[in-house]
Parts: C-alpha cells; sequence; structure tokens
C-alpha cells in the first residue's frame, strides 16, 4: 500500500516536484533568482508558449497531436500585424485568434473527414498554413510600431503585465471546461475510449474537432501577444513552438494516450522548461550545456511518472 | 489432504492481504495448496478468487502476509521469482506471441542458444516435450491460426517447458467448447497424477467440481471455507459464496399486458456488417430476446438498428418513423445499446465510475454546459445502491473492478434517463452468480416500468428464463419466432442447428 501510495504520488505530481527542487536550488544558488520581478518576467516571457501548452493539453487528452500550432502562430503573427498596419491595430489583435480558430476548424475537419491521424494531418496543414503566411508576409517582416498594437505585449495592469492575465484567464478557463463541464467530460471520455464514447451517444468526431479549434484559437491569441510585444509579424514567427507546447504537456503528466491530463499540469510544464532556462541564464552558465540539462531534466520528469505507471 | 507442514505442501500463504489503490481487495487468506492436488478456488466475481490466483501465481504482491513456495518464503515474489521456484501462471487472456510458432512460444525465453545465435532446437525439444506430457500440436503451425483450446496447451507446455510444479489457471474454460473443457480437465488430472499441483480458478461451478480435490470458496475478500471437493455440493458453495443470505430464485417473474403498444418496430433492415432482412417488433414492457449460435450475428443485428453500423430499412420507435439514425440521435431518442465487450466498446477505463454513468445523459446533469456535480452524484449513488455495486464508491476507478461489478456499472449506466428501447447485448457474460441474478432483476423491474428490453444472450437458459418471446437468428437474419414458455434449451439447439444446417445453404458466400 505504502509503496504504491508513494509511486502513485510521485507519478501524479512529478512536474511539481521537479519545480520545487529547480526553484529550491536556483534560490540557493543565486540572489537574483527570487525576486518578484525575475518571476514574473519568467512567467510574461512564456506566456504566449502557456496558453498554447493549455489548448494542446484538450488535443492530447482527446487522443491526437496537433503539430500546426507552430504554423498557426506564424498565420496569426502575420496576419495581426497585416492588418494592423493597413486597417487598425485593435481589430488586428482580434483577428489573429479567430483566424486561428478557422484553421483549427480545419485541421479538425480534415482529420476526422478523411480520418486519418492528426499527427500526419498536422504536418501537412502546417505546412499549408506556413506556405499562406509566407506569401501573404511576401517573406519579409511586417513592422507595426503603434501603441495601439503594442500593449498587449508590453503593458501592464495593475503590475502585472497584460499577458500574464491574459494567459491565467485563458488557462483557468480551460481547466474549468475540462473538469467541470460537459464538453470536458466529452474529450476525456473521447480520449479514453473512442468507441464506448460515440456507443454512449457522442459525437467524437464534432469533440475532436472542437479541441483542434481551441488549439487553433490559442495559437492566434499567442501570436497576438508575441506579435504585440516585438511590435512586428513574421512568417518565420512560432517555429518549433508546436514541439515545446507537446512537451511541456507531455512533460506536465498529461498521458501521451489520450484519456488522462489536466491544464495547469502543461503551464507547470511550461514552467519547468522555462526555470531550466532561467537558471541557466541567471547562473551564467554555459549555454553549450542547456539542451544537454534540459534533456536530462525532461528524461527525470518522465522517468519518474512511468514508474508510477508501472507500479499499477 | 495434505499433511500439515509437510514438504507435500507446494504453497503455503499466511495472513495474505491484498489492497489496490487502497481499496482492500483480499484480507487474511490462510491457506495451503498441496503438491499433487487440484485446488479449485471459486467465489463471485469481486470476491477476490482471480487476484488470490495471481498472488500466488506471482503476478501481484501481497500487502501484507508471507507466501511459502515448498517451505522456503517466497521473497521477492513476482513472475520471474514464481517461475524460478516453479510456479507458473496462465492468464486469463493467454500471453502468447501470436506471430511466432508454437515451438517458439512455448521455449520463449528459455531458447537454446550458443554464443547468443539461437540454434533452432524448439521443434525437437517440443516433441520430447509433448511425448512426455501426452499433448498433440504441430511445433510449426503458427499461433494465430490455432483454436484457443489449442492455445492454452501451449501455455501448459510452457509451464511444464519451465518444470512448473503448481500452475495456475485463470478461468481457463470461458471461451471452451464443451469437449474442450472435458479436455482441459483430462490434462489437469494428467498432471495432478504427475505430482504437480493445478490451481483452478473458475466460476463455472460444475466445472470446479468435477474436477478439483479441494475447493476454496471467497466471498468479499474473505477466505470462506477450504474443503475436500467430496464434502460440497454445488448448493453448499453456492450458499457459501452467498454468504446464506439471498436464497437462489433462478430468474425473476414475468409480467406483461399483451395489448401494450409497440415500441420498437422493425423492417426489412439490413446492413453491410451481413444483417439480412431482419424484421421484428417489441411491445411497451416487454422482453424479447435473440438466440442465436456464436457469429449468426446478433450483435451485427444490435449495432444497425441503433446506428453503430450503417444500415437500410424501416426503425420506428413508439410509431414514429426513425430515420438517419446515429449512437447520438438514438441515445437522444432513448433507444439504446450495452454493448458486449465492455473493456473495448462499454467502460471508459481511464474514468472513475460516476462519470462513467452518467457519460450518455451529460445534457441531463449539465447547466448551460458546465456539469452540477451534487446532481449528478445523487443519480450515481442512487444506482450504486440500486445494483449493489461493489465497492460502493462512486470515484472508484472501475478498471480495478471485477468483470460483474463493472457489468452493472455498464448496465446502470443506461438506466439514469428514460429510455424507451434497451439493446442488451451478453448483458450477464463473465459475471458471477449474485451479479448475475441482479442483473436479471434489473432487465424484469426495467420491462415492469414500460420499457421494451431486446436482450442477447449465448445462454440460451438465460433468454427462455427472461423473455416473453424470443427469435431465433442465423447468419443475419431471424429464422423463427419461439415461445420461451413453450421451448427448453435442447428444443432451441436442436432448432439452431436445424436452421444452420438448413436448405438455404445457397445463402452463404
Amino acid at each position: 500500500m505504502t509503496r504504491f501510495a508513494v509511486a502513485r504520488f510521485l507519478q501524479g505530481y512529478a512536474v511539481l516536484i521537479m519545480i520545487v527542487i529547480l526553484m529550491t536550488t536556483l534560490t540557493a544558488m543565486s540572489d537574483s533568482f527570487l525576486s518578484a520581478q525575475n518571476l514574473l518576467n519568467i512567467l510574461n516571457q512564456n506566456a504566449p508558449l502557456a496558453i498554447m501548452a493549455a489548448a494542446m493539453t484538450l488535443v492530447v487528452i482527446a487522443g491526437g497531436f496537433d503539430l500546426s500550432v507552430g504554423a498557426i502562430f506564424a498565420m496569426g503573427a502575420v496576419v495581426s500585424a497585416w492588418v494592423a498596419l493597413h486597417f487598425d491595430p485593435v481589430v488586428g489583435l482580434l483577428l489573429a485568434p479567430f483566424v486561428g480558430l478557422l484553421l483549427g476548424v480545419v485541421n479538425g475537419l480534415v482529420i476526422t473527414m478523411l480520418n486519418v491521424h492528426s499527427f500526419l494531418a498536422t504536418i501537412a496543414t502546417s505546412l499549408i498554413f506556413k506556405g499562406i503566411a509566407v506569401v501573404m508576409s511576401d517573406g519579409r517582416l511586417i513592422p507595426v510600431r503603434m501603441d495601439a498594437f503594442t500593449w498587449l505585449g508590453r503593458e501592464k495592469l495593475g503590475g502585472v503585465f497584460v499577458s500574464i492575465w491574459v494567459m491565467l484567464g485563458f488557462a483557468l478557463l480551460l481547466g474549468f471546461v475540462l473538469t467541470r463541464s460537459s464538453l470536458g467530460r466529452q474529450i476525456l471520455a473521447v480520449g479514453g475510449n473512442q468507441e464506448a464514447a460515440i456507443l454512449s451517444g457522442i459525437r467524437a468526431n464534432r469533440i475532436k474537432v472542437i479541441t483542434f479549434a481551441a488549439a487553433g484559437f490559442a495559437a492566434g491569441l499567442a501570436a497576438s501577444i508575441a506579435t504585440s510585444r516585438v511590435s512586428m509579424g513574421q512568417a518565420s514567427a512560432g517555429t518549433g513552438l508546436e514541439l515545446e507546447a507537446i512537451a511541456a504537456v507531455i512533460l506536465g503528466g498529461t498521458s501521451i494516450y489520450g484519456g488522462v491530463g489536466a491544464v495547469w499540469r502543461s503551464i507547470a510544464g511550461v514552467m519547468l522548461l522555462a526555470l531550466i532556462n532561467n537558471g541557466f541564464n541567471i547562473l551564467n552558465a554555459d549555454p553549450f550545456y542547456r539542451d544537454l540539462t534540459t534533456g536530462l531534466i525532461i528524461l527525470a520528469a518522465i522517468g519518474v511518472s512511468a514508474s508510477g505507471k508501472r507500479a499499477r | 489432504m495434505a499433511g500439515t507442514a509437510s514438504p507435500s505442501v507446494a504453497i503455503r500463504a499466511q495472513g495474505l492481504g491484498v489492497s489496490f489503490g487502497g481499496v482492500s481487495v483480499l484480507r487474511d487468506i490462510t491457506l495451503d495448496i498441496a503438491a499433487g492436488e487440484i485446488h479449485g478456488l471459486v467465489g463471485e466475481n469481486g470476491a477476490g478468487k482471480s487476484t488470490l490466483g495471481k498472488v500466488l501465481g506471482g503476478y501481484y504482491a501481497a500487502t501484507t502476509g508471507q507466501i511459502e513456495v515448498f517451505g522456503q518464503p517466497a521473497d521477492p515474489w513476482n513472475p520471474r521469482a514464481a517461475l524460478a521456484r516453479g510456479v507458473a501462471l496462465m492468464h486469463q487472456e493467454l500471453q502468447l506471441v501470436p506471430a511466432m510458432t508454437v515451438a517458439q512460444n512455448v521455449f520463449l525465453g528459455i531458447e537454446d542458444k550458443s554464443f547468443g545465435i539461437l540454434r533452432r532446437t524448439e521443434s525437437t525439444r517440443l516433441r520430447a516435450l509433448m511425448a512426455s506430457s501426452g499433448f498433440t500440436l504441430d511445433p510449426g503451425a503458427v499461433v494465430a491460426t490455432l483454436s484457443i483450446a489449442d492455445r492454452q496447451k501451449i501455455e501448459i507446455l510452457r509451464a511444464l517447458a519451465r518444470d512448473a510444479k503448481v500452475i495456475v489457471m485463470d478461468e481457463p474454460t470461458s471461451s471452451l467448447a464443451k469437449d474442450e473443457v472435458n479436455h482441459l480437465h483430462q490434462t489437469m488430472r494428467a498432471l495432478r497424477d504427475a505430482g504437480r499441483s493445478v490451481i483452478y480458478v473458475s466460476h463455472f461451478l460444475d466445472d470446479i467440481l468435477a474436477v478439483s480435490d479441494r475447493i476454496t470458496v471467497l466471498r468479499d475478500g474473505d477466505l470462506v471455507l477450504t474443503r475436500p471437493a467430496a464434502e460440497l455440493s454445488k448448493a453448499d458453495i453456492v450458499a457459501a459464496m452467498l454468504g446464506g443470505v439471498k436464497s437462489q430464485t433462478p430468474f425473476p417473474p414475468k409480467r406483461l399486458s399483451m395489448n401494450a403498444e409497440f415500441a420498437l418496430e422493425v423492417t426489412d433492415l439490413v446492413s453491410d456488417a451481413g444483417v439480412r432482412d431482419v424484421s421484428l417488433r417489441i411491445r411497451k414492457g416487454e422482453i424479447v430476446g435473440l438466440i442465436g449460435l456464436v457469429g449468426s450475428g446478433r450483435t451485427e443485428i444490435a449495432r444497425a438498428i441503433v446506428g453503430a453500423d450503417p444500415g437500410r430499412g424501416t426503425v420506428r420507435l413508439t410509431g414514429q418513423d426513425y430515420l438517419r439514425r446515429t449512437p447520438y440521435e438514438s441515445t437522444k431518442r432513448g433507444l439504446v445499446m450495452v454493448p458486449e465487450d465492455r473493456r473495448k466498446l462499454g467502460l471508459v477505463m481511464t474514468m472513475p465510475v460516476r462519470p462513467n454513468m452518467t457519460l450518455p445523459h451529460l445534457r441531463r446533469f449539465a447547466n448551460r454546459g458546465w456539469m452540477r456535480k451534487a446532481h449528478e452524484m445523487r443519480a450515481v449513488r442512487d444506482l450504486i445502491d440500486y445494483f449493489q455495486i461493489r465497492p460502493a464508491v462512486a470515484e472508484g476507478d472501475v478498471s480495478f473492478f471485477s468483470g460483474g461489478n463493472q457489468q452493472k456499472v455498464l448496465i446502470g449506466k443506461w438506466l439514469v434517463g428514460d429510455p424507451k428501447v434497451v439493446i442488451l447485448d451478453e448483458p450477464s457474460r463473465g459475471v458471477d452468480v449474485g451479479a448475475r441474478q441482479r442483473i436479471h432483476e434489473a432487465i424484469a423491474e426495467l420491462a415492469a416500468t414500460g420499457v421494451a428490453v431486446l436482450m442477447i444472450s449465448s445462454e440460451i437458459e438465460e433468454v427462455l428464463g427472461l423473455a416473453h418471446r424470443a427469435y431465433l437468428v442465423d447468419r443475419g437474419r431471424i429464422v423463427e419466432e419461439i415461445d420461451p414458455a413453450k421451448s427448453d434449451e435442447a428444443t432451441v439447439l436442436d432448432a439452431l442447428f436445424r436452421h444452420q444446417s438448413g436448405n438455404d445453404a445457397s445463402l452463404t458466400p
């Protein structure tokens, strides 16, 4: 019993334990780590990734993967900057998430109607989305130096960056949807046992489309924040973000097989990755070892959670 | 039987206790397995018989207590250690590699090799082994092409190849035909006569009684009795399993008014899965059985009715045409199917009991899309009480539940709403006496409230006992309608075989 309980606890909270260990270590090794400003900066820098990881959680729980969110991010960046420049900055910021939503719906429809694995489908659509972004921006940077555009990524509200509020609000919303709503219940059921869910009268395809739509929306929202912050849009933005988002989701402890997981886990996964990076910066450690260390820590977290699973 | 503390004790368990995730499954089990005996383990599903078999076989670790194997404490105790000490476990789901040959499977992991290179001596070794054990199998046959009975022989040979002295068989007969069961029993006796022990876990009491030397009865994780089989009757065992509380009334009484209107009318139903021109009608409050041999298309008829498989033909629900059938639409209209395969089609094993039970009725428990948990909880508690689900924990992990209790959860989840037509596919498969009885009562009570029930079962006796009418099914068609009151198992089987070998051979491809 005790061994079982310990294993279960480790499996369940591996990511939080790693965060605590890392924070304790960094606090001991550097005076500048444990300051409100440093911590808020970490959150601010990672808000776009955290938003994307939060929505990716739903996709993974429903049994899918979305490798196109990096490309949707690029589309969002180009669209928001282009619309801001040629039309209106606020509309540009607001439009990107909805363009993302639309592309997410396209992903979902391709996957469910062609009945192909999301892994393959989103590799294909990511190339298409990225291609459209390149064509739209003509391969160039779109600079938008307007306060009405850059506030989202740079301003503070009540001493805390707006982006952090947006991230917290979005993650809380998705967390509530997953744990408290009928939709969330259906997502968990479809990922846990699609056949049983369908026979229980759940329209599994519709649920999957919704999860991809959420991931698309999140990528667009993340793009708005990031584009606003750097005050320019470009088609090469967001490269590799899809893998970071998926890594954070899995690192947090959401099952790669679907059916089990939580939004807070993915946020914790993002923060764990961020802390490793931050540690390297404030300790002035040799950046050559950064990837190596990150890899080892990911492996440790996954190993702990896997050992918990074996005990079942 | 076996002398105490003598070397003839193969396995001695003392004060064994097992719990999973905080749920106690076995408590204080003290038991000797003698060398050279067939020891039957019986109990209701959920009583812990399977768990006890797996603990003795080294598959699960006991939470408390000790195990001694041939006088030596068993520590560590895992499948590898168990095998090394001569204890082998045959799982209910056989653990073979389907793409490999019989010989390769038997010697998997103990192949002859020189310097890491396989010497391909399996076939000759297998022949020697078969000669000494009296089995005959083609060493070169690929396992995927063999029957379940043959696969079980492979498992037994595998145990013998490792010189197992104790073999734990967990529900070995659940998918065997009658003559195959007899054959397995002969094998068990041969093993016993050669001085080996067999621990025989099964919920078929007749089988256990036919072959066991001693029988241990478990109830709710406690050992009730261990006695020589010769001193026990089937009635004694059932009484011990049920705890003497319930008397066994075989089937609940049938109530029906024959002038009720039709709840379900199916005409000329055809599906790609092999359903051919099926027409049937069920009145409100009526229980109708579908009887057929395995593979006769009973499940496919059910799937076509609810829209799980695409089909053509008319379906009318309480007098209204129901076109464009999908499981979603069917659930909404109160036409539901309880599928046969709990693990694959029935339950979401990653979710606890509560969300499993309310899954088809989320709308009922949600307010503008947000779940009303208290409301949900009340309904689930009622169902747990109604079906006597054990453990009675709404947040319990269904994947740890016994088959009988999983089945109760599965049936219960469809009774939350107000279904009009309930199709039950093998409602009591792999379920013990107590759960089976509870499920039968629930079906009768359901019909009594005016719900139309279509019941599919391989157990003819069950259909005859519960149904008001029954249809015989052969190759996707309904071939005859029978009156259960005027039929018995023998006449029905006779009719089924008559239709199967009947004059429509031209219809088979």
